[in-house]
């Protein structure tokens, strides 16, 4: 290792400041490539995807990023644990609450604290309702990449009542940092329940008016319906999660499953998997989800048990030496982390496992073959969020 | 506090606590003393650590003998305490010449005796368990099998372990950079790699992390230990 020098520093800004990035070029012997991106409607973000092409059928498809990676792990070694979680709030920004709570739970696992059943039960509502703001928008999304406008117009109308819930509870519409080791930062405000219930009653309306536009469309269904088609054991090589695997169906899911001392087991809810495999099967399940989702909200609001909401955790936070892994059935699926801790006030190595990483590393297997118009209905079913992919 | 988090996790020995001792048991019939480490929280998690030799063959056992078919995620660990502390108090334009000692290396569960280690997950999901399996690398020779025959999900993993790490694959074909753009130089996950962000600019969260003079009046139980121990946090940085 060598001393970096004061033209090396230099250097590093001005590659900040314009990211001089040099493309990998794909190589094409015969036939066109095609390069979607970086900056494409349908990849929702700076994917890059280039797809060599026989006529209209792909032969080989590759998504390139890492035009937003933002070196998470790296980061997390120099902050401390109560830091970490502003960071991890930017991977899945749709559902930054959902991603707070693996990680407090692991640094809760390796402290032996255990937060009280109020904070268990307010996170799990919270992590629910993260689930609902991100996938709602899924279901307007996917009908617009096939197409359709309006859904997603009443997708981001509906969205509305779950983020002021979320923006009444946290403070924060995107991005809460609400979740703290040992519970929660505060309590939910005056009125916020019945609140909630109404945002539940409107976000099922929302999803009988999807089932009435989208899921019985006769152009959605032709689009969809035997493309993309994932069978369950490439799925699981591929570590697929969430509605990705169900939609093979998988009957797995980390909320039954894999419990993590949350709240799912005290409702009554089901885990929807469809057989097909298909981008249709994948639509469909995420629909019931939501569906599911609403359910276990109002149930849970009903039940809230009274206490406080933190448990009893030093004001300086040091976190035992051990490691420990807990994953959660978070909106774009498994999303756990890795934390090996020293013994000191921040983790030594955080390994971000991702749902999207895993989820979008099938592309290229499951676009072998398919016609142009296909691969955009193949990502919008497999559903990713950028920072979810890049971290 | 003090207890570590098996001790903790305790109440779950029972069936589960000799579910995963089978697992260890399974891994030895097949692979003999390439088994070198195991670790269980019962009721929790299983570490097994293997000689670099038998990674890909433990990862076939793995899914093939014990149902794992699910791969969970494929990552390294570089167990070098970091020479540049925390980055909080790097005064701006001093030498980023790795200033502590190269300090000891201590490895976490199921042991270790190399800088570099290999850590995966696979997943069961009809019998519900998960295995976490590590491998030392040597520091001379950084290369280990490609899981990609076992786990086609591998690929992307390892190419993230490949350009964060500089960990080379035997038998994976296109070990191209994943995140990082061509040209990059280093790793950027090795510990003795600068986080340069946060050396051409001073951290400001350094003031939420100042010891509490009041640590008496916290009222928190067993949390004594509490100013020792932020000395010698400092002393590593």
């Amino acid at each position: 290792m060598t001393a970096v020098t004061e033209r090396q520093k230099l250097a590093y800004v001005n590659a900040q400041a314009a990211d001089g990035r040099v493309n990998l070029e794909f190589e094409t012997e015969e036939g066109m490539t095609l390069n979607m991106g970086p900056q494409h409607p349908a990849t929702h973000g700076t994917l890059r995807i280039v797809a060599k092409l026989d006529g209209e059928q792909v032969i080989a498809c590759e998504p390139i990023m890492g035009y937003m990676h933002r070196g998470y792990e790296k980061l997390t070694e120099v902050r401390t644990y109560p830091q970490v979680t502003t960071l991890v709030n930017r991977i899945d920004w749709l559902g930054s609450f959902a991603n707070e709570v693996p990680f407090i739970l692991a640094a809760e696992k390796l402290m032996g604290v255990e937060a009280p059943p109020r904070a268990q039960w307010i996170r799990t509502i919270l992590f629910e309702m993260s689930r609902l703001a991100n996938i709602t928008l899924f279901l307007g999304d996917m009908a617009l990449q096939l197409g359709a406008l309006t859904p997603a117009f009443y997708a981001f109308r509906d969205r509305e009542f779950l983020l002021n819930q979320i923006e009444a509870a946290t403070g924060g519409r995107f991005h809460p940092n609400f979740d703290r080791i040992g519970g929660l930062k505060d309590d939910l405000p005056k009125g916020w329940i019945a609140d909630t219930k109404v945002a539940m009653e409107r976000i099922r309306s929302f999803c009988d008016l999807t089932d009435d536009l989208v899921t019985g469309n006769e152009i959605f269904q032709a689009r969809t319906r035997g493309v993309g088609v994932i069978p369950a054991d490439v799925a699981q090589s591929y570590g697929l999660s969430g509605a990705n695997l169900r939609g093979s169906g998988v009957d797995w899911d980390l909320r039954r499953d894999q419990p993590v001392g949350l709240a799912w087991d005290n409702v009554a809810w089901k885990v929807w998997t469809h057989p097909d495999g298909d981008s249709f099967s994948r639509f469909w399940v995420r629909l019931q989800e939501v569906r599911e989702s609403t359910k276990i909200v109002e149930q849970l609001c009903d039940g809230i048990p009274t206490g406080s909401i933190m448990a009893k955790v030093p004001r300086i936070i040091k976190v035992p030496e051990g490691e420990a892994w807990v994953a959660t059935e978070n909106p774009l699926g498994e999303m756990g982390y890795y934390v090996v801790s020293k013994g000191d006030l921040g983790p030594f190595r955080v390994k971000i496992r991702s749902a999207s990483f895993n989820n979008i590393s099938i592309v290229p297997w499951v676009t072998r073959g398919v016609y142009v118009p296909d691969v955009i209905t193949i990502l919008a079913s497999l559903y990713f969020i950028l920072g979810d992919i890049d971290r | 506090m003090q207890d570590t988090p098996a001790d903790v996790t305790a109440e779950g020995v029972g069936p589960t606590d000799e579910l995963r001792q089978g697992l260890i048991e399974a891994f030895r019939a097949e692979l003999g003393d390439q088994v070198v480490g195991s670790h269980v929280v019962p009721g929790d998690s299983l570490w097994v650590r293997v000689s670099p030799e038998a990674w890909r063959e433990a990862g076939f056992i793995a899914r093939d003998k014990l149902a794992c078919g699910f791969f969970d995620f494929l990552s390294a660990i570089d167990w070098l305490p970091s020479p540049f502390g925390k980055s909080e108090d790097a005064p701006m334009g001093e030498s980023l010449e790795p200033t502590g000692a190269r300090g000891e290396i201590v490895t976490g569960y199921a042991g270790g005796e190399s800088r570099f280690q290999m850590l995966a997950r696979v997943q069961s999901l009809s019998r519900r368990y998960g295995i976490l399996l590590k491998t030392d690398l040597s520091e001379d020779d950084l290369i280990v099998d490609s899981w990609l025959p076992v786990y086609a999900g591998a690929n992307w993993h390892e190419r993230e372990v490949h350009e964060m790490y500089g960990i080379g694959f035997r038998g994976h074909p296109n070990l191209i950079a994943l995140y990082l753009p061509t040209g990059f130089e280093g790793h950027p996950l090795r510990k003795d790699f600068p986080l340069l962000a946060r050396m051409v600019k001073p951290w400001p969260g350094i003031v939420d992390v100042e010891p509490m003079p009041d640590e008496a009046d916290d009222g928190g139980s067993g949390e004594s230990d509490g100013e020792s121990d932020a000395a010698s946090e400092e002393g590593s940085g």
